[in-house]
């Protein structure tokens, strides 16, 4: 066996026998990716006017090429669609049910409606439904497509009280308790805060999933969470409804980050929001690169007086594609006065 | 030039992934997203680990080598696939040399003395070995695992071989990817933060190359290089070297063999200290130079892993009396008697692309349009590129060849023996950064402070219990620390981190023993042994 003996010697010219490169390497061909397979174009009618897309491509990406705004809720760009919000349902001629765009692809010769009658209700009743059950306070999309819509959940009655703290986790599959036909049952519930990173607010949970695909297969592959029950009485839990710091959770806050309801919430969010001194309106968007490791990701950092209140990242940028990791997310308190020389 | 081959999006349509000395799942988190990508795409994911890691656990194979052996694996699995004929002939024939003599030094390394060296089973050697040849697409990641060695250069030397005796570099999805550890480590470099290269990787002592930089600046630049940081140390040893000035670094904590460091730091005639924080370091400094956060009180570019240029720009108004960087360096200069001007980002980076042939196409606009550019980019048409050296692919082939370095297996400084009888590795948590300096501020639930890991059969064999304290010694100092056991260790093996030196001062332990020609300390090789404080407590 060789040993080298160690380094000890004459440190001090080191490197001094490394070559001294004079001549540039010349630069070879520009290096591009394998070309992909061409793709054919597919001929549509979507509300009347013709449109031509890629094969495979889905109908929600036909109407946005027409500029025709679908709403969605459990759909996201970067996670692959669940269908399960139903809210971006439209009419396909011959079809019996109404199709999610978001997942149905495109065939020659499809014609699709998008604001029929028979649309509008579909969408009007899914989201008053979700309203209904459901507080949507920190969902400004969703109140928006309430407002288009008409949609009026206060119709079906006040809501039912709330449950206590550990209820919802002990309903019991195929066990229901019959409603009154007065109030509107709801999944209003205390908010999780057992940790000090992010809150867990199921009240504000409309059970579109993404949480689930972000934490599981679709980004950072932890499963932590996953749906449990059925029924209205499903919902997002941990192994056996631990609390966060007891499961496999490693705070990438990735779930936050596709969440449409404000449902999961940075503690610091949470905490301003209770006070009263969250003032979205006012908070400055800048993007910069994470200080951690070197990657290279995009965080945006949101700024109000001041002070970084969230980070998140830019979904279609190509090295995060919106996801972060533990430090990225949540390390930046470190520039926030503490530890720091005045 | 130095920078990783490929671009993260070529590890997903990988068909073999190699991470040897790597923790990716956990210090490059975003990175393993990508190799995750790949492995759901049937890529198959080889992990080399001394330590059993939560990387390890994604992967086909995991081959749990000893530590610092590193260039035995390599070797036998170059000769195992020359032996197999697994090689690939005609790209070696057309961009390589020294082949003959690369074959010569890797003879001896038959599978059985891959084995005995490594303590990888012969056939796990050989399966990899197998993998990687036949590979249509492999990339080959390294971290500090690979570094942090007292022959840092000769093990990525080692990996560099067996890309070229396979073909497995300038193509798309195939490539040699070393992680980078700081989001500008990268950038450092390109700027020519290193003792023989001007920006752009421009040698210092070219003479065509350094008088374009003199020409530009109008003054001398010294000929000759200067020194790494392992060897500014030893200047100051010999008392060659009397005032320090460091800008956003913790020697007193990271440096190995921190004894030795502190020591030699406190006898400094000057040191400035140029931080956001006040470190250890800081605390020492006869002046400190509070300085904003360069990543988002300033403006300015990073330079990420896969070589992309990316501008980080300024979210908060930096604290009173606190400067950024450039401006202490602009009044620096200026009370040195050389007026710079006011400072602007992005003056200085079309400088830098005035004298640096890589960047000459990256402008700020370009930059913010493309939302980043990988290096090299030659001019304002220029896409960046992908991956590097396709040239070595092209008929002919383009400048001159890349070169085989034939490197000898050479088993880490730090000996063990019956009085230092465990090995001791260093590495990174998930949650934790370095030092510590910026992650401590912020409350993470998977913190659990800093601990001496062992194998549970570690634990038996020297009675100790999970989380008892013990005391850890090494031939240089002795820290004390609460014991876990992780199953992911192999006996023999014991692992800390740097994390948090207010508890732990894990670099007392470790050894300074330098790579010669990077100047990186063997921080993943230290003997220790164990001493037990009280009398085994019952039960």
């Amino acid at each position: 066996m060789e040993k080298k003996k160690p380094p000890t010697q004459d440190r001090f010219s080191f490197n001094d026998s490394a070559p001294c490169p004079t001549v540039p390497v010349p630069p070879g061909p520009i290096p591009a990716p394998p070309p992909g397979t061409p793709r054919n174009r597919v001929t549509l009618t979507v509300d009347g006017k013709t449109v031509r897309v890629p094969e495979g491509s889905t109908l929600l990406e036909a109407c946005k090429t027409l500029g025709i705004d679908t709403p969605t809720l459990c759909y996201l760009e970067n996670l692959n669609p669940v269908n399960v919000c139903r809210v971006c349902v439209v009419e396909l001629e011959g079809a019996r049910t109404l199709v999610p765009a978001c997942s149905r692809r495109v065939e020659d010769g499809m014609a699709i409606r998008t604001d029929s009658e028979r649309v509008r209700l579909s969408r009007r009743m899914v989201l008053e439904f979700l309203a209904s059950s459901v507080d949507v306070s920190t969902a400004p999309e969703l109140q928006a497509y309430l407002e288009r819509y008409g949609g009026q959940p206060e119709r079906y009655g006040p809501a039912t009280a709330p449950a206590a703290a550990g209820e919802p986790e002990t309903a019991r599959a195929g066990v229901h308790c019959p409603t009154d036909g007065q109030t509107a049952a709801t999944v209003a519930q205390p908010v999780k805060i057992d940790n000090d990173l992010y809150v867990r607010d199921y009240g504000k949970c409309i059970l579109c999933y993404k949480c689930v695909q972000a934490c599981g297969e679709e980004a950072q592959n932890t499963f932590a969470i996953a749906v449990a029950g059925r029924g209205f009485d499903s919902r997002i839990s941990t192994e056996y409804a631990v609390p966060l710091p007891d499961s496999a959770c490693v705070y990438c806050g990735n779930c936050i980050g596709v969440c449409p309801t404000g449902a999961l919430m940075f503690k610091s969010e949470y905490d301003m929001r209770e006070a009263g001194t969250w003032k979205e309106a006012e908070q400055e968007r800048t993007d910069t690169i994470c200080p951690y490791c070197g990657v290279g990701c995009t965080l945006t950092l949101h700024v109000q007086d001041n002070r970084i209140v969230k980070a998140t990242s830019p979904l279609d940028q190509e090295v995060t594609r919106g996801h972060l990791c533990i430090k990225g997310r949540f390390g930046w308190q470190f520039v926030q006065g503490k530890g720091k020389k005045k | 030039m130095g920078g990783g081959t490929s671009s993260y999006q070529e590890v997903e349509d990988a068909d073999v992934i190699l991470l040897w000395g790597s923790n990716a799942r956990e210090t490059h988190p975003i990175f393993f997203h990508h190799v995750l990508k790949g492995v759901k795409r049937g890529a198959r994911l080889f992990v080399i680990d001394p330590r059993r890691t939560s990387s390890a656990q994604w992967a086909d194979g995991w081959l749990g080598l000893d530590v610092g052996s590193d260039i035995a694996l390599s070797n036998a699995m170059a000769r195992e696939i020359l032996d197999a004929g697994l090689e690939n002939r005609s790209f070696i024939e057309h961009a390589t040399s020294g082949f003959d003599e690369y074959c010569r030094s890797i003879e001896s390394y038959t599978l059985e003395r891959g084995e005995r060296e490594t303590g990888v089973p012969a056939e796990s050697i050989r399966k990899l070995a197998h993998e990687y040849a036949r590979a249509d697409k492999a990339e080959l990641c390294w971290t500090l695992g690979i570094t942090e060695h007292h022959n840092a250069v000769d093990n990525v030397l080692a990996l560099i071989n067996l890309a070229l005796l396979t073909g497995h570099v300038g193509k798309y999805g195939s490539g040699l990817n070393p992680l980078r550890g700081q989001n500008n480590v990268q950038g450092g470099g390109d700027m020519g933060a290193i003792p023989d290269r001007l920006p752009g990787f421009q040698h210092v002592e070219s003479d065509e190359l350094r008088s374009r930089f003199e020409r530009a600046w109008g003054v001398e630049i010294p000929p000759k290089r200067g020194l790494h940081l392992s060897g500014m140390f030893d200047a100051m040893d010999e008392g060659k070297l009397t005032a320090l000035y460091i800008l956003g670094e913790n020697p007193a904590v990271s440096e190995a063999d921190q004894r030795r460091a502190r020591r030699l730091l406190g006898g400094l005639e000057c040191l400035v200290v140029q931080d956001l924080l006040m470190t250890d370091t800081a605390a020492m400094a006869d002046v400190v130079l509070p300085a904003a956060a360069g990543w988002c009180e300033s403006d300015g570019t990073v330079t990420s892993s896969e070589r992309k240029v990316q501008r980080v720009r300024r979210a908060l108004s930096p604290p009173p009396g606190v400067r950024d960087d450039l401006e202490i360096l602009y009044e620096l200069a200026r009370r040195l008697g050389s007026d710079w001007g006011q400072p602007d980002p992005k003056r200085i980076w079309d400088e830098l692309r005035s004298l640096s042939p890589m960047h000459r196409g990256m402008s700020y606009e370009r930059l913010e349009a493309l939302d980043g550019i990988r290096w090299p980019c030659y001019d304002e048409s220029h896409p960046g590129e992908l991956f590097l050296h396709s040239r070595l692919w092209q008929e002919p082939l383009l400048g001159p060849r890349a070169p085989f370095s034939p490197v000898e297996f050479a088993p880490p400084v730090d000996e063990l023996n019956d009085r230092f009888p465990l090995r001791l590795t260093t590495g990174r948590r998930l949650d934790s950064y370095n030092t510590g300096a910026q992650t401590t501020s912020y409350s993470s639930p998977l913190r659990r402070g800093e601990s001496l890991d062992l194998s549970p059969e570690d634990g038996e064999r020297y009675g100790v219990l999970e989380g008892e304290r013990v005391k850890v010694v090494s031939r240089r100092g002795s820290v004390i620390a609460p014991v876990r056991f992780d199953t992911g260790l192999r006996p023999g093996l014991a692992f800390m981190t740097l994390h948090f030196p207010d508890e732990v001062q894990t670099n007392q332990l470790t050894i300074d023993a330098v790579d010669p020609k990077s100047g990186t300390a063997e921080f993943k090789a230290s003997a220790v042994r164990i001493v037990k404080l009280a009398a085994a407590q019952p039960g």
